[in-house]
């Protein structure tokens, strides 16, 4: 057993509202240069839809993330030598227009425009050229777009679905959509490092955290391909890789990262997990319908004693295996298994793990007229607006066994707190609901209070680094905290 | 007077620069290494530039340096007039092939806007100064032909009494003028190198090839406390 610790995450998909306000506070912190106006290294995106990048899941485009072939383990982009041979022109990178073409306004024209008979406007001008443009995509094109040709038809995932199930959920009495906000998954088995051919990219081993040494990259651009998430982006101003780095200047001093803390719906989570180094090549190896489970299994009990003496012997402290114990990830992931990663085939192992939105039919349109039908309360969740299929396309990995018991959980909890609180509901009808979804009420009473009522210590528990003591024996910390950032030395230039 | 300066002193001058300015800029900043790739920006034209030309210069100048370093096997090949028509038609082919890329890829450069606006004026300097090189290269591989044999009468003499601190001009004096300029104008691009982009040249990624897939960095080095 090799014990180390990662920084890890959830997002409870029932609560996000798709406010974009994440995508902001990442924006404002990190990516207003030039070079990286085209960069969300946190975006929403609208499911069903093609995403940003466009068509990102589609892996026979993007060639991103791990298969196995025989019983080898390799990349989707090649071997060692065949990666090399496509370094002078890499067949499998998405390009400029795969994100869309930063812009802005010229506001100035507004102002200067001189006296006409038509009002002036402030067209649009690339932040690339300075040439106006025609604006054709933006980072969030598909918002709420559910069912338009060009974005929701699209979507990768409905093809498991069949023509009929694809017909009724576009149907204008049946819209469905629901969102997705991603960032970086800080993976345990990530495509991003395995291809760089400069050894730009790392582990942290203490924390997890994936970086891009900004020194150390020659942009060679593999990782934007080998990433199957599409969460590195090439500054094509810099000449280099960028990537989320999960804010690290501030959970090393104790703040959760900007797009956690600023999110309004309060729908992340963050926490410590312990898991097992030795075994991620194998689990990694899994047939698909298998590799929910098998990364679950990953992930060790820190309150397993044999755990917590192999985490001591590879210097994992007492203090972070304390925080490990309160992490909200290990109860969502582990204890109560209603938390998925996302696109689990890709193989990276991703560290950050979703809870599946419930999305219920409440009521059918017969004959013009509001039926509840003689269901109960929220009906069953197989026949939830979405089918199970798509979930499971999106949430582990085709097994359907999985999402439906994560969503049948979550739907015993809400029937049980509506028997509590409204009380439409028989104590009855609610304890047998949770009995078939294998919850205990402590349980539920539990992931109700995590879901609805937790504080910002119950979302965010974070382990001492221990930095502040170090950086107060060099430099002062309020000067430290303002040059706590990037750490580029002299003004990213390129060009003329 | 003149030809001793190029052939006698430009070199070491070239080197100096070279070998300095790469030092000096990996150690002050080594942010700015990059191949600078602009396939972000623009893909379509770039594959019929950037693969024959890489491809292309790849194998030219590892035959200039077979020549350097060991021309007694170039000798051997020539012996058989076959193998020297083989020599000479192939290095033709790819010169002509990494030629095309050269033009494809200055072009591009100009009639792609997003390319254009991130070029920088070395960028233009070099590709000239590469334009150069490599057209001078052809013509003397087309006018005087069979320049894998007298290249390592010629060239290679040369450049080891270069090398060996004794520098032999003679040795260029006497070639045509054409050979002279693809001579100067390469040591003219060793003087370049450390300020241009070529730098990518000493990133040539192969640890790669045997590095495992994961890289993971211990901030302190663990204690294993047995
Ligand atoms: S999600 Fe993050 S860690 Fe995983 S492969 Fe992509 S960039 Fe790397
Ligand atoms: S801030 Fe929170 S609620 Fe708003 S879009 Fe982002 S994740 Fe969703």
């Amino acid at each position: 057993m090799d014990v180390r610790a990662q920084i890890s995450m959830v997002f409870h998909l029932d609560k996000c509202i798709g406010c974009h306000t994440c995508s902001l506070a990442c924006k404002n912190v990190w990516t207003s240069r030039e070079g990286a106006e085209y960069m969300w290294w946190n975006n929403v995106e609208t499911k069903p839809g093609t995403g940003y990048p466009t068509l990102w899941e589609d892996q026979t485009k993007y060639r991103g993330g791990w298969e196995v072939k025989g019983n080898i383990l390799r990349p989707k982009l090649g071997r060692r030598l065949g990666l090399l041979s496509n370094i002078f022109f890499n067949p499998f990178l998405p390009t400029m227009d795969d994100y869309y073409e930063p812009w802005t306004y010229k506001y100035g024209q507004l102002f200067n425009a001189p006296q006409a008979d038509d009002q002036p406007t402030a067209r649009a001008v690339s932040k690339v050229t300075g040439k106006f443009l025609d604006v054709e995509a933006g980072p969030n094109w598909d918002d709420d777009m559910s069912g338009s040709s060009i974005y929701a038809r699209n979507d990768i995932n409905l093809s498991a679905l069949t023509d009929a199930e694809r017909e009724a959920l576009f149907r204008t009495e049946q819209m469905v959509f629901f969102y997705v906000p991603r960032i970086c998954n800080h993976c345990l088995n990530p495509g991003c490092v395995a291809v760089c051919p400069s050894g730009a990219i790392y582990k942290r081993a203490e924390d997890g955290v994936v970086v891009v040494s900004q020194e150390k990259c020659r942009g060679w651009r593999f990782c934007v391909s080998g990433c199957p998430y599409k969460k590195t982006y090439y500054n094509w101003k810099t000449g280099k890789s960028e990537k989320c780095m999960l804010c690290y200047p501030r959970i090393e001093t104790g703040q959760p990262s900007s797009c956690f803390h600023a999110c309004v719906g309060r729908i992340r989570y963050k926490g410590l997990l312990l898991y097992d180094a030795e075994r991620i090549e194998s689990v990694a190896k899994t047939p698909d319908a298998g590799l929910v489970e098998a990364q679950r299994s990953l992930i060790l009990d820190p309150n397993d004693e044999r755990v917590v003496a192999a985490a001591r012997k590879n210097g994992i402290g007492d203090d972070w295996i304390s925080v490990a114990r309160k992490s909200p990830v290990y109860k969502f992931v582990k204890e109560w298994g209603i938390a998925l990663p996302l696109h689990a085939e890709f193989r990276t192992l991703p560290m950050l793990f979703y809870v599946p939105p419930v999305l219920p039919v409440l009521a059918s349109n017969t004959n013009g007229s509001y039926d509840l039908g003689n269901r109960d309360f929220f009906g069953k969740v197989e026949d939830s607006r979405v089918p199970m299929k798509y979930m499971a396309h999106l949430f582990s990995a085709g097994n359907e066994e999985i999402v439906k018991k994560a969503l049948k959980k979550l739907m015993a909890v809400r029937a049980y707190q509506q028997a509590k609180s409204v009380g439409n509901l028989s104590v009855g009808q609610a304890s047998a609901q949770l009995a078939e979804a294998g919850c205990s009420t402590d349980e539920a009473e539990a992931i109700f209070r995590m879901t609805a009522l937790p504080r910002f210590e119950d979302r965010f528990v974070l382990p001492p680094y221990h930095r502040e003591e170090a950086i107060e024996t060099t430099t002062e910390t309020i000067k430290q905290k303002g040059e706590t950032g990037l750490g580029f030395t002299r003004p990213p230039k390129r060009g003329p | 007077m003149l030809e001793t300066f190029l052939f006698g002193v430009f070199p070491y001058a070239a080197l100096v620069i070279m070998i300095g300015g790469v030092i000096w800029r990996y150690t002050t900043n080594q942010f700015s290494y990059s191949s600078v790739s602009s396939q972000f920006l623009e893909n379509r034209q770039l594959f019929w530039g950037s693969a024959p030309w890489h491809y292309g210069i790849i194998l030219i100048l590892l035959g200039h340096l077979v020549g350097v370093l060991f021309p007694d096997t170039i000798q051997a090949i020539n012996g058989v007039p076959v193998r020297l028509y083989i020599l000479e038609g192939t290095a033709l082919a790819m010169s002509l092939a990494l030629l095309v890329g050269l033009v494809v890829l200055i072009t591009r450069r100009v009639i792609s806007p997003r390319v254009r606006v991130t070029t920088s004026v070395m960028d233009g300097v070099l590709l000239f100064v590469l334009l150069f090189q490599v057209v001078t290269g052809i013509m003397t591989a087309i006018f005087y032909r069979w320049g894998s044999a007298w290249f390592i009468q010629t060239a290679t003499p040369y450049l080891r009494s270069v090398f060996t601190l004794s520098p032999n001009i003679e040795y260029m004096t006497a070639l045509p003028l054409l050979s002279k300029l693809h001579a100067i104008n390469f040591f003219v691009l060793l003087a370049l190198f450390p300020f241009s982009r070529l730098v990518h040249m000493l990133s040539v990624p192969l640890a790669y090839l045997w590095r495992p897939y994961q890289v993971v960095m211990w901030y302190r080095r663990r204690q294993i406390q047995q």
